[in-house]
């Protein structure tokens, strides 16, 4: 049989699969529920998310109840997102056109996301809220009020500035975007400087000008002076593996040598940490399935 | 275990089952022949099966691993347990949804851990998705278990500003020259915890839960560096970039939660305190998704030494041709 018709029958199963698990067992799977609250004396509901437990002991005490509800939204946000990690993980296996529209959808909605956020977050409170307080006051943020509704017209710099950049898309004149261009390189230069600087050069000569003989209340404290002499000897054996003014033989080759062991050490406790870390998504993303989706686990006692 | 294999029967045959070709090829070529040519999607279902096993005995059995917290969680826990209550504290999530299965745990017992305190919770974000992370964490812990606290006397999300470390910069000295309203769209004075609030030096500890840029290190290099005096840090890191953190410890960072070993660790000295002798299972997080990283690490230290052997029995093969 050919490898394609083998995984075209798994992939059937596996959907009959899903489907009589769906409708035809007892407990179902992947259903959302929300709980619906008026808001304002009951001129708006907001609708909370809320458990398939917290709607089966409203049910039972009341079964025409109507403040836990089955949410038809959030159930196929819920699929969507199922055949999206599942679509993500199928590249393991290779390329493929899933794959392919996984990667432009999340593509494409991370952009909208983040340009909306920055117009509501930013453009409208920070920039014309400042500069036009009343016009957000009327539009969009009735809350806006007192001194920090106080207009500030510096802030034009920043819209002027802001303006110049978009001249990027014109034509004609896009020598005018690199000024403001200029400006965000040499500020977050200068910040970025000082903030090495203070917070890594110096406070890290300071974190490492220890003492290799700790005496605590009185008396020799072994495990705290090895500590310390480790990190003296790895900054300095990792300082002179990095110092090629001289040639890495006798003293300095020894250190240089000692700095490669500290530096492969590093590298493999980070390489260690960036496993965890890639086992947890990982985790995460199964345990959504297990749980949120199919129904098969209950950890948080979600569906009791 | 021995119940658990009996009524999972058919999860013990699906591995079993998935791994047949694998032991066939085994009996065909010889353990070298079939490691040397291994195809790598073999890896990947042993990866599946270490973490998907261990995830549904724990969801099935509600059994966790032990953990022993280490001298950094509970550094952490210490530098919130010296708090009094109605101090100031200032949460910052940055991070999003694709770090949630490290740092979710983390943020879940750092807001149980500040509620149980008392303390004052002033919200902010510096990644734009890091809003809804604290939603979520509100949703989950304070609205759920703690409805007698009230937002704006006890609690406030002040939402995600842009401007990564900038942001950090400004309102180390005025709070309200980037936030004007909280993310309901209230103006700051109108919101009771808010008055007398002029900038973040105010707060009695900051708490970083950090993915990435900006996050723990522009705390560190924006905040603590220029005022070490008056503004302490503790924070949880993803896996990727706690080991960026620790070279300031102790000094800058006072305690770090290293990935979701931390997370675990961390949980387990609040839940340890303030959970009771029947916790909610939504506050051990953490403590569950240990399972899975005890048998992935094997399954990788067992490929790692598998892959050495192999590379040195080729190497010598070679030489003797």
């Amino acid at each position: 049989m050919r490898r394609e018709n083998i995984w075209t029958i798994v992939m059937l199963v596996g959907l009959a699969a899903l489907i009589g698990r769906a409708t035809l067992t007892s407990t179902g799977m992947g259903r959302e529920y929300v709980r619906a609250v008026p808001v304002a004396n009951g001129q708006w509901t907001e609708y909370q998310p809320a458990t398939y437990g917290q709607y089966l002991r409203a049910v039972n005490g009341n079964p025409a109840q109507t403040e836990y509800l089955f949410s038809w939204s959030r159930t196929i946000g819920l699929w969507a997102a199922a055949f999206f990690t599942l679509a993500v993980f199928s590249f393991l296996f290779g390329d493929n056109p899933i794959y392919k529209v996984a990667e432009a959808v999340l593509v494409g909605v991370s952009a909208a996301y983040w340009i909306v956020v920055a117009f509501w977050d930013v453009i409208v409170p920070n920039l014309i809220g400042k500069i036009s307080p009343a016009t957000i006051q009327n539009w969009a943020m009735p809350g806006l009020t007192g001194p920090d509704a106080a207009r500030d017209l510096w802030y034009l710099i920043p819209l002027i500035l802001g303006i110049m950049l978009l001249w990027r898309l014109a034509p004609k004149g896009t020598w005018i975007s690199r000024w403001p261009l200029a400006f965000v390189i040499g500020s977050f230069a200068g910040l970025q400087m000082i903030a090495f600087l203070h917070g890594d050069f110096l406070a890290q000569l300071r974190n490492t000008v220890l003492p290799v003989i700790v005496m605590n209340q009185g008396t020799f404290d072994p495990s705290t002076s090895f500590k310390n002499l480790l990190i003296v000897a790895g900054v300095l054996c990792g300082v002179v593996y990095f110092f090629f003014s001289f040639e890495h033989t006798g003293i300095v080759g020894k250190m240089a040598q000692g700095g490669i062991w500290f530096l492969m050490i590093t590298f493999g406790a980070a390489f260690g940490y960036t496993v965890m870390g890639r086992i947890a998504l990982l985790a995460i993303r199964l345990e959504f399935l297990l749980d949120d989706w199919l129904w098969l686990i209950d950890p948080t006692n979600k569906r009791v | 275990m021995r119940d658990f294999l009996i009524h999972q029967w058919w999860l013990l045959a699906a591995v079993i089952g998935s791994l047949v070709p694998l032991i066939l090829q085994f009996a065909r070529r010889g353990f070298t022949g079939t490691l040397l040519e291994l195809d790598r999607r073999w890896i990947f279902l042993l990866m599946l099966w270490s973490v998907l096993v261990p995830i549904y005995y724990v969801g099935v059995t509600g059994r966790t691993f032990p953990e022993v917290p280490s001298a950094l969680s509970r550094a952490v826990f210490d530098e919130i347990e010296r708090l009094k209550p109605g101090d100031p504290v200032l949460l910052s999530f940055d991070y999003d949804p694709t770090a949630e299965g490290e740092l979710g745990p983390m943020a879940t017992a750092f807001v149980r851990h500040a509620v149980e305190k008392k303390l004052r919770m002033y919200f902010m974000a510096l990644w734009p998705v890091g809003a809804q992370m604290i939603d979520n964490t509100i949703d989950k812990v304070i609205r759920a278990d703690f409805p007698d606290l009230v937002y704006g006397r006890d609690y406030v999300n002040l939402g995600y500003k842009s401007g990564n470390e900038g942001v950090i910069k400004v309102i180390l000295t005025n709070l309200r020259a980037l936030y004007t309203t909280d993310t309901k769209g209230t103006a700051l004075q109108d919101i009771p915890m808010m008055r007398g609030i002029e900038n973040i030096q105010q707060m009695k500890l900051v708490i970083n839960v950090g993915a990435g840029y900006p996050g723990t290190k522009e705390w560190v290099q924006y905040a603590v560096i220029p005022y070490p005096d008056k503004i302490r840090l503790v924070a949880g890191n993803t896996g990727v970039q706690a080991t960026q953190i620790y070279p300031y410890v102790p000094l800058q960072v006072p305690g770090l939660l290293g990935a979701i070993k931390g997370a675990a660790e961390y949980e387990k000295l609040v839940i340890d305190k303030y959970g009771g002798p029947n916790p909610d299972p939504k506050y051990l997080d953490g403590l569950r998704r240990m399972g899975p990283q005890l048998f992935a690490h094997l399954l990788v230290i067992g490929l790692i030494v598998v892959a050495n052997v192999l590379y040195f029995l080729n190497r010598r093969r070679e030489r003797h041709t």
